[in-house]
């Protein structure tokens, strides 16, 4: 085992849970807009929760990606093409969440604003889902022969696994996008969000603990096992917290629970970064997929620099709109007087 | 078709797509930059009308390029699963580098911009908007440093069949990048000069067809005021004005510099891969002579029957060479060196599937090639021109009354569009029918090359990516209508439609719209601006 590769493992582990931290969140308040916010105004207060950050977020995906390729080409080359269709879902579901948020509010019309909300709400399902399948995949194993290749079909990724870890992710983002509700705003919305927190976080944190212990049973050792001990621990203090109404804390604790179930998993995982379930001879592991020592140093240089400034000014960002935003805060819906508009004014030519 | 073909028109419609509102983002936001920073250091309305503006247009715009980009990472692995094992090791690194140095600091600070006009002083503000366009300027220089790899490969050595990276400063400093990238930005800043050029002139037009602007008897225009039209005041006019000379400007100072670094670029291509740059010219025999008009069978991937019915002499010498003399070696001569030395058939390797033992087809498709070279320059040097011409005719204060003109000067906005797409065809194709180009020069590493056959997903069926090619496609084209669509609406609304404040309140008069003013008072400012 070497040095190198064992820290972009850790790294791309700390990659993916910024991900599902940052993004989980606003995941989740985007299929917050059906079903939660139950008018226009409230559909634009979850927005403008997250509407400074989103896109900084989503980066945390393609870093994630763009270091796996880096330092795992093999790695990101068997995942990526065997999971062709479902990446391809959540490419199209990315596609339209990120045209709907800066669209929706452009054209003052009903309809359209609904058209834009379907995407915002099924766009986020479709892509925590989707990446909730990738990475339970890569964890429990894909069908990939002797180069890397996926056997069998266009399907043949399928497993129950792809559905846990699908509803996994979609359930977690969906419980941080209330506690980051519950935290942002205020007024009604806020105190709905806490209450649904409280009611529904043990049936939406289920599947993603399901994954965890899964993968214990599969390759778990102790120090893995007890991050999942600790991780429901942080569960239940997050549960705790939110019916006291400590929105913070509660926030932080499912946070906690984030990290330590990201930990049992890859921890659990590891060395292995993507089995072959036709022949564990065929299996990737942090060794024979990882790029050249000269490469990892490379970036961890890099990445030792840029890293820390990436938090700290996402951090600020985070400071800087850390006002709660509540239904008052909502201006009128933007219609103007298109310059050209007026007629009147023009003589015929 | 099978696989290959199909992951190849995939590529090649994304890539293209994306790169339509890529240079628009990097040359329009550093123009806005600009403009926000004549406001914050002049304190004069018409810089704030502009940058809420163009903005505005700006940020319709970035979103599309945010959404595109990411089908671009992915679909390294998605549909190029054996490139990405091959060049993971040297390619990979500015992949993720771009997305942690630069595409965080892209999309982080411009959410404090949008978002932040009243939270953050404005000069703070400003910074914001500035270290989001230089993201942006950095983000292109990552990828073009991996581009560039696959033009030139620099920096590896090959271990167990992989080129592996021994040298990054090499990699980081080719100097096949060192030229592509500011080729790149100053085609990006032609974009944005012809944009801005295009819709102010049809604002400038339109305040003279509604009898806002006149011309006095000295033939200057005399700007009036609509009372009833939301923005159409005396300040408009300067709006415009003053935004049609920024972009004619910009659109020349362009121009030359992409002819400048294009030459360069050129000159280094005739080294690193002649057979794209004779297949530019459609250059069949060695010689010294630029063709400006050649007619035959460009297609038929030989040489025999195409005609150069106009040729110059010396001048594609001095293309390559910088003198008028030196024989520039045509296909039929480069054709054989490549058999040569990279073989005739493709090896009979798993990896090339049917294609294995094939003939090995080196000349690029010269249609293309001849013509994408062809079109780049044109649109670029009309673009020019036109913006020069437009500098003249608006030298009184407003333009001309005609209608055809206007339309002119609105479809003008495409030209340097067409002309980054047709370079990036041209070098793209050009390269085949390699996706990493051998580096032909004596020191360099002569076995690191990759032909375009062998790079494509063995495990993925031709099913998958003709699904996902129909799939975006679909999507992309449906995207493009409502982008566009979102683009007219914004601009016929002209600046109102970008200020709804512009309805409240009198520009001058409001302290909120002085950029000193600091920020407002707290309860004011939760959302400065609101989706």
């Amino acid at each position: 085992m070497e040095l190198l590769p064992t820290i972009w493992f850790v790294a791309i582990a700390v990659l993916w849970t910024g991900y599902l931290f940052l993004e989980g969140f606003d995941l989740g308040v985007g299929m917050l807009m059906k079903g939660f916010a139950r008018n226009n105004t409230e559909r634009r207060v979850l927005i403008n929760t997250i509407g400074p950050v989103w896109d900084g977020n989503e980066v945390w995906l393609l870093t994630a990606g763009g270091a796996t390729f880096a330092a795992f080409p093999l790695w990101y080359a068997s995942l990526f093409s065997a999971l062709y269709l479902p990446l391809l879902l959540v490419l199209v579901a990315l596609i339209f969440r990120a045209v709907a948020f800066e669209y929706r509010g452009k054209v003052d019309n009903p309809r359209w604003r609904a058209r834009w909300d379907w995407a915002i709400s099924a766009g986020s399902f479709v892509a925590a889902f989707g990446v909730g399948a990738a990475l339970a995949l890569t964890t429990t194993g894909l069908p990939l022969n002797a180069n890397g290749d996926r056997e069998g079909g266009p399907f043949a990724w399928f497993s129950g696994y792809a559905v846990l870890g699908g509803l996994a992710v979609v359930g977690f983002s969906l419980l941080h996008g209330l506690g980051f509700l519950a935290l942002k705003t205020d007024g009604e919305v806020r105190h709905r969000a806490r209450a649904w927190f409280v009611r529904l976080l043990p049936v939406l944190l289920l599947p993603m603990a399901g994954w965890a212990v899964s993968l214990q049973l599969l390759s778990g050792e102790a120090w893995t096992i007890a991050a999942v001990v600790a991780a429901v621990v942080a569960a239940v203090l997050a549960w705790n917290f939110a019916r006291k109404g400590a929105e913070g804390r509660a926030f932080m604790s499912l946070g906690a629970f984030l990290l330590l179930g990201s930990a049992s998993i890859f921890g659990a995982a590891f060395p292995v970064v993507l089995p072959s379930t036709l022949d564990p001879a065929f299996n990737l592991t942090v060794s024979n997929a990882s790029s050249s020592d000269y490469t990892l140093g490379l970036m961890s240089i890099v990445a030792c620099i840029g890293l820390p400034l990436v938090l700290a000014y996402q951090a600020w960002t985070y400071w800087v709109f850390r006002r709660r935003v509540s239904a008052a805060h909502i201006p009128e819906a933007h219609s103007f007087l298109p310059a050209i508009a007026a007629k009147a004014l023009a003589p015929k030519d | 078709m099978d696989a290959l073909e199909i992951a190849r028109w995939q590529f090649g419609i994304t890539t293209v797509y994306h790169f339509m509102m890529v240079p628009l983002t990097i040359g329009l936001g550093l123009v806005v930059a600009v403009i926000q920073t004549l406001w914050y250091r002049t304190g004069k309305p018409e810089y704030l009308r502009m940058t809420k503006f163009w903005g505005k247009l700006f940020l319709i715009n970035f979103i599309m390029g945010v959404a595109t980009g990411i089908v671009q990472e992915f679909q390294f692995g998605m549909a190029w699963s054996e490139y990405s094992r091959f060049v993971g090791d040297v390619f990979g690194a500015p992949l993720a580098l771009e997305a942690l140095l630069a595409f965080f600091v892209e999309s982080t600070f411009l959410g404090l911009w949008i978002f932040g006009w009243k939270q953050l002083k404005p000069a703070i503000h400003l910074a914001c908007l500035w270290i989001a366009v230089i993201g942006s300027v950095f983000s292109a220089y990552f990828i073009i440093v991996a581009n560039s790899w696959m033009q030139h490969p620099v920096g590896v050595e090959m271990v167990n069949g992989r080129p592996v990276m021994t040298d990054a400063w090499a990699v980081f400093t080719n100097n096949t990048a060192l030229v592509a990238v500011p080729h790149t930005l100053f085609g990006a800043l032609a974009v944005a000069g012809g944009f801005l050029l295009g819709i102010a002139w049809y604002h400038l037009w339109r305040r003279r067809h509604d009898g806002i602007d006149t011309i006095g008897a000295d033939g200057k225009v005399i700007p009036g005021e609509a009372a009833g039209i939301l923005g159409r005041d005396r300040s408009d006019h300067t709006v415009w004005i003053r935004s049609l000379r920024i972009g004619a400007v910009v659109a020349m100072i362009s121009f030359a510099g992409t002819a400048v670094t294009g030459d360069l670029q050129g000159k280094l291509m005739f080294e690193q891969q002649p057979m794209k740059m004779a297949a530019a010219e459609a250059a069949c025999h060695d010689g010294t002579g630029f063709s400006v008009l050649s007619v035959g069978n460009l297609g038929a991937k030989n040489c025999d029957d195409i005609v150069a019915v106009i040729e110059v002499p010396g001048i594609l010498s001095f293309l390559a060479k910088g003198d008028f003399t030196t024989e520039v070696k045509g296909v039929n001569s480069l054709l054989g060196e490549y058999q040569d030395k990279y073989g005739t058939t493709l090896p009979d390797n798993p990896i090339y599937g049917d294609r294995a033992g094939q003939q090995i087809q080196y000349v690029p498709v010269m249609e293309v090639t001849y013509w994408g070279f062809r079109m780049m320059i044109g649109f670029g040097g009309v673009a020019a021109l036109a913006a020069l011409l437009a500098l003249w005719a608006t030298r009184k204060g407003t333009v001309p009354a005609s209608r055809g003109l206007m339309r002119l000067a609105v479809f003008g906005i495409l030209a340097p569009f067409g002309a980054n797409a047709a370079g990036w065809i041209f070098t793209e194709m050009g390269r085949q029918p390699f996706v990493v180009a051998p580096n032909p020069d004596p020191s360099g590493i002569d076995q690191v090359f990759m032909f375009t056959a062998a790079a494509v997903s063995p495990g993925v069926s031709a099913g998958e990516i003709l699904t996902s090619l129909v799939v975006l496609t679909s999507i992309y084209a449906v995207l493009l209508v409502v982008e566009v669509k979102l683009l007219v609406k914004y601009i016929r609304g002209g600046v109102a439609s970008a200020m709804p404040e512009l309805a409240h309140a009198p520009v001058d008069e409001n302290e909120d719209n002085t950029p000193r003013g600091g920020p407002g008072k707290p309860d004011d400012d939760v959302l400065a601006f609101a989706y």
